[in-house]
C-alpha cells in the first residue's frame, strides 16, 4: 500500500520504464528555448460552467500565462506559463476569484502511467465492442439458417474481423496468463487465454473445412465482457489512487532553513543534517532535531496520542509531525528523510503488512477453485469423446473448446469489479475513499472495532468545561490574559468565556513567556495564566490551564470535542453486536472520561505504538476480524496489522498510507455506512458467483454431451454477464 | 436474392469501420479526458478560443508564440 506513495523524485521510481517516460517529457518541457512550464493546480470547489470561465479568465489575465485550461472531471487547472510566473501569483489569482486552490506537487507524475494504461484498456475495449457487434450481426444470419457457400462466406468475414481483434484486445489476458504460468500458478487468465486461442483456432479450422459451427462471436464477446471488467477495475483503482495522491500532494513538505543568518524556505529534500531549521508557532515540525533556541510547547497528539501539550526547552529532541504551539523554535537537524522517526515507523508498517498478506480476495479464492475444474472438465471431455467416437479428433476438440467457452469466467471477471465499482462510487459520494480493492470484502467480515482517541473519536480541539459556572474576577482576568495570546488552550478559554458573557478585566504590563504562559498586573496584584508548574499550582489530571491571582490559583479544565457522528457510530456499532474498544496513548483519566461518555467499557490508556499493534495482533490471533480507526503516527503499525483500517483525512500522511479507507470529511458517521455497504457488496459478490455458477450448471452438461451450439454459448455468456452487472448495481 | 448481400456486407463493414475509426481518433485526441468539463463548456457564452491541445502533465510544450 505504501506503493501508492513512492518518493516522488523521478529517480526513486520502481521500474525503469516508469522512470524514463515522465523524465523524458520533463526534460522536453524544461528544454532551453521552450519558454514555458506546466503547472498543475487542484480546485476542489470547481463544479460548474461559470467556475471554468472565471478561473480561466483569472489565470489568463496574469502576464506570462500562455494557456490555462480547467479540467472539471479531475477538478484541476493545467497552466502553461513563462518561467518567471510564480506559483504564488497563480494561486493568489485563483483565490481572489473565490476558489479554494492548492498546488499539485508532482503527484501528476504518478498518474501519467496509470492514465496511459487506462487509455490502452479503453482502446482495446472499444475495438472488441465494434468487432463484437459486427460478428454478432453475421452470426445471427448463420443461426437463422444460412447454409453452404453463404455460411462459409459469413464465417470467413467473421474470421477476418475476429482474429485481429482477439490478437489485439486479448493481449492483457495473454500477458498475465504467461506471467502466471511462469510463476507456476493457474490464475483466472490461463483458462481465459486458452479459451480465446482454442475458440479462434478451432473456428478457423472449421471454416476452412466448411464446418457448421464457428465460435468467432463467442471469442470476441468473451474479450469484450472480460475487458469491461478489467476496465472498471482499473478505473476504480486509478480514481482512488489519484484522490489519495492528491491528499498527499496538498501538504507539500517545506522547511524554513537558517543559512548564514538568512531564513529561506526550501523543500524538505534539500535539508541536510546539521542545518538550523526554524519552526514558527502553529507549524508542524518538518524534521527530527534538537532544540537550540527558544521555548515553547508542542502538541504531540499525532505521535503519542497524548492530548496534553508538552513543554519544550533548548536541548530537547523533537520529531517530525509534532506541532509547535507558542514560541518560535530553532532546531539543529539530527535526521532527514530515511533516518527520521516517521520513516522508521514506515518500515514497521511494511513489516506488519507482509505479515498480513494472507488476506486473499474473494475473486482469487474463487479462481483458485475454478481454474483447475475448468481444465479438468475440458480435457476429460476431449478424452471421453476421443474414446467414444473412436479417435475423431475434430469432434473431440470441438467439444472441449465449447466446454472451455461456456465455463469461461465471464461473469466471474465482471462480477467482482462491477460490485466494487458501484460500492466504492457510492461510498465516495458519502465521503469515504476506498484505497484498496479488497478493503470492502475485508470490511464486511469485521466483528471488532478498535478506535484511537485523540484526533479520531475527538477532534483534538479543547473546549472549556462548565464555562457557565465561571464568573467573577478570576473569569474576567483569565479572559483578558487569554485574549492576548494564540495558544490553543487560551483561544478556547477566551472563546468560551466570551460566549458566557464575561467582560475582560483591565490589565497592565501584559507579557508572554513562551512555553510557560502569560503574565500581567491587575489592580496592583501580579496575575499569571499558564502551566501549573510555572504558577506553582497543583496540577489536576485532565488537560487544564491555570490562573494565579496574587497567591490564589484556579484551574480551568478542558475536555476534547467529540468528532461529529462519533456517539451515533458507537451506539449503532454496539447495537449491531460488534465489540468496541478504545486504545489510546493518552493518560488514564482522559481516556476514562471519554469512554464513559461514549459508553465504551473496554478502554486502554497509556498505550505505546507497539503496544497498540500488539493488542490488535492479539485480537486477530484470537480469530477476531479487527477494524482499526486511527489517525496518528502511533497508530500506523496498528492500522497496518489490523484486518482492515480507516483513517480520517487530517491524519498524518503515514497513517493515511497505511490505512485501507480514508474518511474525507470531519464526520465519523460514514463509517457505519461503509460497514453496511461492505456487507451488501459482499452479499452481491457471492450472489453473482451463485448466478454464474447456476448458468454453468445448466450449460456445461449440454456442452459435455455435445449439444452446445455457438448460439447456446453466446446466449449463456451474454445472459450471465448482463445478469451479474444488473445485480451489481443493486449494491446501494 | 443473395446478390444484395454483395452490397450490404461491404456497406455494413464500411459503416462499422467508420465508427471504429471515429473511436480511435477520439481516443488519440483525448476526447474522453474531461467529459464533465465538455458538458459544461457548451453553456459558456464566450468562444473557447484557447483550447489547450493536450492536458498531459508535463507534456511537450506548445511552441512559444509570444517571443
Amino acid at each position: 500500500m505504501t506503493a501508492a506513495y513512492p518518493s516522488i523524485t523521478p529517480g526513486g521510481m520502481g521500474c525503469a520504464a516508469c522512470a524514463v517516460a515522465p523524465l523524458a517529457t520533463l526534460q522536453a518541457a524544461s528544454a532551453p528555448g521552450a519558454g514555458t512550464r506546466r503547472v498543475l493546480l487542484t480546485l476542489p470547489g470547481a463544479h460548474c460552467a461559470a467556475c471554468i470561465s472565471t478561473v480561466e479568465a483569472a489565470l489568463l489575465a496574469i502576464p506570462g500565462v500562455h494557456a490555462a485550461r480547467v479540467n472539471l472531471t479531475q477538478k484541476r487547472a493545467y497552466i502553461d506559463a513563462a518561467p518567471h510566473v510564480t506559483l504564488e501569483a497563480l494561486c493568489t489569482a485563483v483565490a481572489a476569484a473565490g476558489y479554494e486552490v492548492h498546488e499539485l506537487h508532482e503527484a501528476s507524475l504518478l498518474n501519467a502511467e496509470t492514465e496511459r494504461q487506462g487509455r490502452d484498456l479503453l482502446m482495446r475495449l472499444g475495438v472488441a465492442f465494434f468487432a463484437m457487434m459486427n460478428v454478432m450481426l453475421l452470426s445471427v444470419a448463420v443461426w437463422s439458417g444460412a447454409s453452404d457457400a453463404t455460411r462459409d462466406m459469413f464465417h470467413w468475414i467473421s474470421a477476418a474481423i475476429a482474429l485481429p481483434t482477439v490478437l489485439f484486445s486479448g493481449q492483457p489476458f495473454f500477458r498475465s496468463a504467461a506471467a502466471s504460468l511462469r510463476a507456476g500458478k493457474l490464475g483466472m487468465d490461463v483458462p481465459i487465454s486458452l479459451a480465446l486461442i482454442l475458440a479462434s483456432g478451432i473456428s478457423l479450422f472449421e471454416t476452412a473445412y466448411s464446418g457448421h459451427h464457428a465460435y468467432f462471436d463467442a471469442a470476441v464477446m468473451l474479450c469484450f465482457f472480460l475487458l469491461a471488467g478489467r476496465y472498471l477495475d482499473h478505473r476504480t483503482r486509478a480514481l482512488a489512487r489519484s484522490a489519495a495522491a492528491e491528499l498527499a500532494a496538498l501538504e507539500v513538505p517545506r522547511a524554513t532553513v537558517l543559512r548564514g543568518g538568512v531564513a529561506t524556505v526550501v523543500p524538505i529534500a534539500d535539508v541536510a543534517v546539521g542545518d538550523l531549521v526554524q519552526v514558527l508557532p502553529g507549524a508542524r515540525v518538518p524534521v527530527d532535531g534538537l532544540v537550540t533556541a527558544g521555548a515553547s510547547e508542542v502538541d504531540r497528539s499525532l505521535l503519542t496520542g497524548e492530548s496534553l501539550p508538552a513543554r519544550v526547552v533548548p536541548g530537547m529532541p523533537l520529531c517530525v509531525g509534532e506541532v509547535n504551539l507558542t514560541g518560535p523554535l530553532t532546531l539543529r537537524v539530527t535526521a532527514v528523510g530515511a533516518g527520521t522517526t516517521l520513516h522508521r515507523m514506515a518500515e514497521l508498517v511494511a513489516v506488519a503488512e507482509t505479515a498480513k498478506g494472507a488476506a486473499r480476495a474473494l475473486a482469487d479464492r474463487a479462481a483458485a477453485l475454478y481454474s483447475p475444474l475448468v481444465h479438468v472438465l475440458s480435457f476429460s471431455a476431449f478424452g471421453v469423446w476421443m474414446w467414444q467416437t473412436g479417435g475423431d479428433v475434430r469432434t473431440a476438440i470441438n467439444i472441449s473448446a465449447a466446454v472451455l467457452i461456456i465455463t469461461c469466467p465471464c461473469a466471474l471477471g465482471l462480477a467482482v469489479p462491477a460490485v466494487v465499482t458501484a460500492a466504492s462510487g457510492h461510498l465516495f459520494r458519502k465521503g469515504l475513499l476506498v484505497k484498496n480493492g479488497t478493503a470492502l470484502e475485508r470490511l464486511a467480515e469485521v466483528d471488532t472495532v478498535v478506535f484511537d482517541k485523540t484526533g479520531t473519536l475527538t477532534l483534538g480541539q479543547p473546549v472549556l468545561q462548565d464555562a457557565r459556572a465561571l464568573s467573577g474576577d478570576h473569569a474576567r482576568v483569565a479572559l483578558a490574559l487569554a485574549m492576548a495570546t494564540a495558544h490553543p488552550l487560551a483561544v478556547a478559554l477566551a472563546h468560551s468565556l466570551r460566549a458566557a458573557g464575561t467582560q475582560p478585566a483591565r490589565l497592565s504590563g501584559v507579557t508572554e513567556v513562551p512555553g510557560d504562559g502569560m503574565a500581567a498586573e491587575w489592580n496592583g496584584l501580579p496575575v499569571q495564566l499558564g502551566r501549573a508548574d510555572w504558577l506553582g499550582a497543583t496540577a489536576i489530571d485532565t488537560t487544564a490551564t491555570y490562573l494565579r491571582i496574587g497567591d490564589a490559583t484556579h484551574a480551568f479544565a478542558f475536555a476534547d470535542t467529540l468528532r461529529p457522528g462519533a456517539q451515533d457510530l458507537i451506539t449503532s456499532l454496539q447495537r449491531s453486536g460488534m465489540a468496541v474498544a478504545i486504545v489510546s496513548g493518552d493518560t488514564g483519566p482522559a481516556v476514562c472520561a471519554l469512554a464513559n461518555r461514549l459508553g465504551i467499557a473496554n478502554w486502554h490508556a497509556d498505550m505505546r505504538p507497539d503496544a497498540k499493534a500488539a493488542m490488535v495482533a492479539a485480537l486477530m490471533a484470537k480469530g477476531h476480524r479487527v477494524l482499526m480507526v486511527g489517525d496518528g503516527l502511533n497508530d500506523t503499525t496498528a492500522l497496518a496489522s489490523a484486518h482492515v483500517s480507516i483513517s480520517p483525512a487530517n491524519a498524518l500522511d503515514a497513517a493515511r498510507a497505511a490505512s485501507d479507507i480514508v474518511l474525507l470529511g470531519k464526520d465519523l458517521a460514514p463509517v457505519a455506512e461503509a460497514l453496511r455497504i461492505a456487507k451488501r457488496a459482499r452479499k452481491r459478490i457471492i450472489e453473482n458467483f451463485a448466478i454464474s455458477g447456476a448458468y454453468n450448471v445448466v450449460a456445461v452438461p449440454l456442452a459435455l454431451i455435445g449439444l452446445a451450439t455457438p448460439l447456446a454459448a453466446a446466449l449463456a455468456m451474454s445472459l450471465s454477464s448482463v445478469t451479474v452487472s444488473l445485480n451489481a448495481l443493486r449494491v446501494k | 436474392m443473395m446478390e444484395i448481400l454483395g452490397i450490404l456486407i461491404p456497406v455494413s463493414l464500411l459503416l462499422g469501420g467508420i465508427g471504429l475509426g471515429a473511436f480511435v481518433w477520439a481516443m488519440q485526441n483525448r476526447q474522453f479526458d474531461d467529459p464533465a468539463g465538455d458538458a459544461s463548456r457548451i453553456l459558456i457564452d464566450t468562444w473557447d478560443t484557447k483550447p489547450m491541445g493536450d492536458q498531459k502533465p508535463l507534456a511537450d510544450p506548445e511552441p512559444d508564440t509570444q517571443v
